[in-house]
């Protein structure tokens, strides 16, 4: 199967402000009675989006102006708690393309190169200018260059930083990583073949 | 022979280096359930892709499970294609089932360690943050995402980063009415709910061997909960004697030969560490939390942190927190009303954590104002309670005595808080919505605690 290099990823952004945003927020359990990832996209911070009587709150994924925003930018520990991929694919559903933030809880990072979604942290200050620049102006076309990798909005950039494990993962198009796997077939069988418990403990 | 845990059974499993600098792991046994699953099987079917390994695989049903009436199909529709889409997948790639049908069904974290499938110097995956839980026997267990289910099952290999290992010392005496809960909770308090972040935690020390095998398990469950994705014990006299006779653990001659392993793997005493944290676990008191993160407790004979006293980062959480919570700084934990109780989950939900509950209510009634409810966490440990009686003692106490699954956990049955109503849980997220009700508000706290709350309903001390 053909894999996508990604190396740059443009479009505008959409702040969410918050630390320790967590996956149940992302995505509340009861939207996650299927058996497929299809539609997801409608349920994204849904109880953040609408109160108790199901009114839109001012929640900026509600905001029109932010309406094909593809970049979400985020503060500390963001994705926090429950494993579900459905919370990035909810996101990627929705639109969005990559992730700034000020850091991102392992897993949640660890499902979005798995689906190809950068995830770039930056330091504390760059994250609220960033916000406020596209508060201001949410027209503003955001750049994220992960080969370098720096932030590009307007004419000003910003230092960022992504694993370099991740960073190559999306830059060989390798973050599909099913078929990279099943190329070392062999060496897999050989690991099976020396752990004590693949042979029920038998010598 | 400086080596942790984690590096030896790391070098064991290690396929290959991979180009994007990760390693490819071999992932000895995988555990699947009906949430994460059926999108993963969906994209090995598209690439025409078969299981490596079926037989490293095991299914159970526990999330959706209805708890009162589980006779099918179920009456939530959802919640039965979900069911029979896990049906079909088990079916179709030949891999074992404990479904609602066999005794074995409940919790994937409760059922592995029963089985005897949890083993010492394993890899373990699974599609839930939880799967940290079995690190309590010396496995290195960690919770994936869809698409690494579906690399595992196509597979059985992961590509992931290896983590720094941090040890989590611990000292003294464990005081009456304090539990491993308390314990995980005082760390969570004190290292940060991001504190682990790229570490696994390895827990011990004079304390740790103390611990029974369940209440290992409640500590190395809410490992992550603190960011560590890996939490786990080194392999002791008391792993082996848990592990002796169940189910899928090696039998007669096997099993010793499982023991000599068992033991190479353990940490060499003069292995080396990231960083170490000192918890003297002595003066511990029973934890509670205030807010909406697990980091978010304090003791019961505290009251709620000031918001200055708080360090910067932590203050805007807070106020998001008491505005939820609808608490106020510089409050007593220690009366706050609750409208439900809840005992179980893969946290707290074994056969250790229902006696304990059931000594404190016995004979007693829980408050007419409290719902409470009962979920023990797998089928085996409610035979075992009903073969206790511990089964009526919680109904004659007023409990909703239920069938096994997660439940009010997360709420994706019918159990649900409803409204603004406060629970005191037995589980281990008390995130906004958590338990079913947007604006439901959860406390966290040992079984026991739950138990006491329940039968004065507000938070109170343990009395016997
Ligand atoms: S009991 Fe709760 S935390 Fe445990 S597996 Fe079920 S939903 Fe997850």
């Amino acid at each position: 199967m053909k894999l996508l290099k990604k190396s740059i990823i443009t479009g505008t952004g959409i702040p969410v402000r918050g630390n320790d945003i967590d996956t149940d927020r992302i995505i509340p359990a009861r939207f996650m009675k299927v058996v497929t990832f299809d539609g997801l996209g409608a349920y994204a911070f849904y109880d953040a989006r609408f109160d108790e009587k199901g009114n839109p709150t001012d929640h900026p994924f509600n905001n029109p102006v932010y309406k094909n925003a593809e970049i979400l930018i985020v503060n500390k520990n963001f994705g926090c708690g429950s494993s579900r991929e459905h919370a990035p694919q909810s996101l990627a559903r929705w639109g969005i393309k990559g992730i700034i933030g000020e850091s991102f809880a392992e897993i949640f990072a660890g499902n979005c190169t798995a689906m190809g979604i950068p995830a770039v942290t930056t330091d504390e200050k760059s994250t609220a200018e960033l916000m406020d620049l596209v508060t201001n102006n949410p027209d503003l076309a955001l750049t994220i260059n992960i080969e370098i990798p720096e932030i590009r909005i307007g004419d000003k950039t910003f230092p960022c930083t992504i694993p370099p494990s991740k960073q190559a993962a999306l830059l060989n198009g390798t973050w599909d990583s099913t078929e990279i796997l099943l190329k070392n077939k062999e060496q897999i069988l050989k690991t099976a073949a020396r752990l004590p418990y693949m042979g029920g403990f038998s010598s | 022979m400086k080596e942790n845990l984690l590096n030896k059974v790391w070098n064991l499993h290690k396929v290959a280096e991979l180009d994007s600098g990760t390693d490819q792991l071999f992932i000895g046994l995988h555990l699947i359930h009906e949430v994460t699953s059926p999108q993963a099987f969906a994209m090995i079917r598209e690439r025409n892709l078969p299981v490596l390994f079926p037989e490293r695989t095991f299914a159970t049903v526990d999330h959706i499970v209805p708890t009162d009436d589980q006779s099918r199909p179920f009456k939530d529709e959802l919640a039965e294609k979900m069911m029979e889409a896990l049906e079909k997948n088990t079916r179709e790639y030949g891999i074992r089932f404990f479904d609602l049908t066999t005794e074995h069904q409940g919790i994937v974290h409760i059922v592995g360690p029963e089985l005897g499938l949890t083993q010492p110097g394993m890899t373990i995956a699974c599609g839930d943050s939880h799967t940290s839980t079995h690190g309590a026997f010396g496995a290195i267990a960690f919770g994936i995402g869809t698409s690494q289910i579906r690399d595992i099952l196509a597979s059985q290999t992961m590509s992931i980063q290896k983590p720094k290992v941090r040890k989590i010392e611990m000292t003294g005496k464990l005081p009456d009415h304090v539990y491993a809960k308390d314990i995980i909770l005082k760390i969570i308090h004190d290292l940060g709910v991001n504190g682990g972040l790229g570490y696994a935690y390895e827990y011990g020390g004079d304390a740790a061997a103390k611990l029974s095998m369940e209440e290992r398990m409640t500590i190395c469950n809410m490992s992550i909960e603190g960011g560590a994705r890996v939490g786990y014990f080194n392999p002791d006299q008391k792993t082996f004697d848990y592990l002796k006779g169940r189910k899928f653990a090696p039998e007669g001659a096997a099993f010793d030969n499982a023991v000599s392993f068992w033991k190479s793997i353990a940490s060499d005493v003069d292995a080396e560490y990231e960083d170490t944290y000192h918890l003297d676990i002595s003066h511990l008191k029973p934890m509670v939390t205030w807010g909406i993160n697990p980091g978010q407790s304090c003791s019961i004979d505290e009251t709620l942190p000031l918001l200055k006293s708080l360090p910067e980062e932590e203050r805007e959480t807070a106020v998001k927190a008491y505005s939820h919570m609808g608490f106020n700084e510089g409050d007593p934990i220690l009366g706050k009303k609750i409208q439900t109780a809840f005992i179980g989950s893969c946290t707290n939900g074994r056969i250790s954590d229902l006696r304990i509950a059931a000594a404190i209510v016995k004979g007693k009634t829980i408050s007419s104002t409290v719902r409470g409810l009962v979920v023990p966490g797998s089928k085996s440990v409610a035979r075992q309670a009903e073969a206790e009686g511990l089964d009526r003692i919680f109904t004659e106490a007023g409990f909703s005595w239920r069938k096994a699954g997660c439940s009010m956990c997360l709420a994706m049955n019918a159990d649900k808080l409803r409204g603004n109503e406060i629970s005191a849980s037995s589980s281990n997220r008390n995130f906004i919505g958590r338990q079913g009700s947007p604006t439901g508000r959860t406390l966290l706290m040992s079984p026991a605690m739950v138990a006491a709350a329940a039968l004065k309903g507000y938070v109170t001390e343990i009395t016997l």
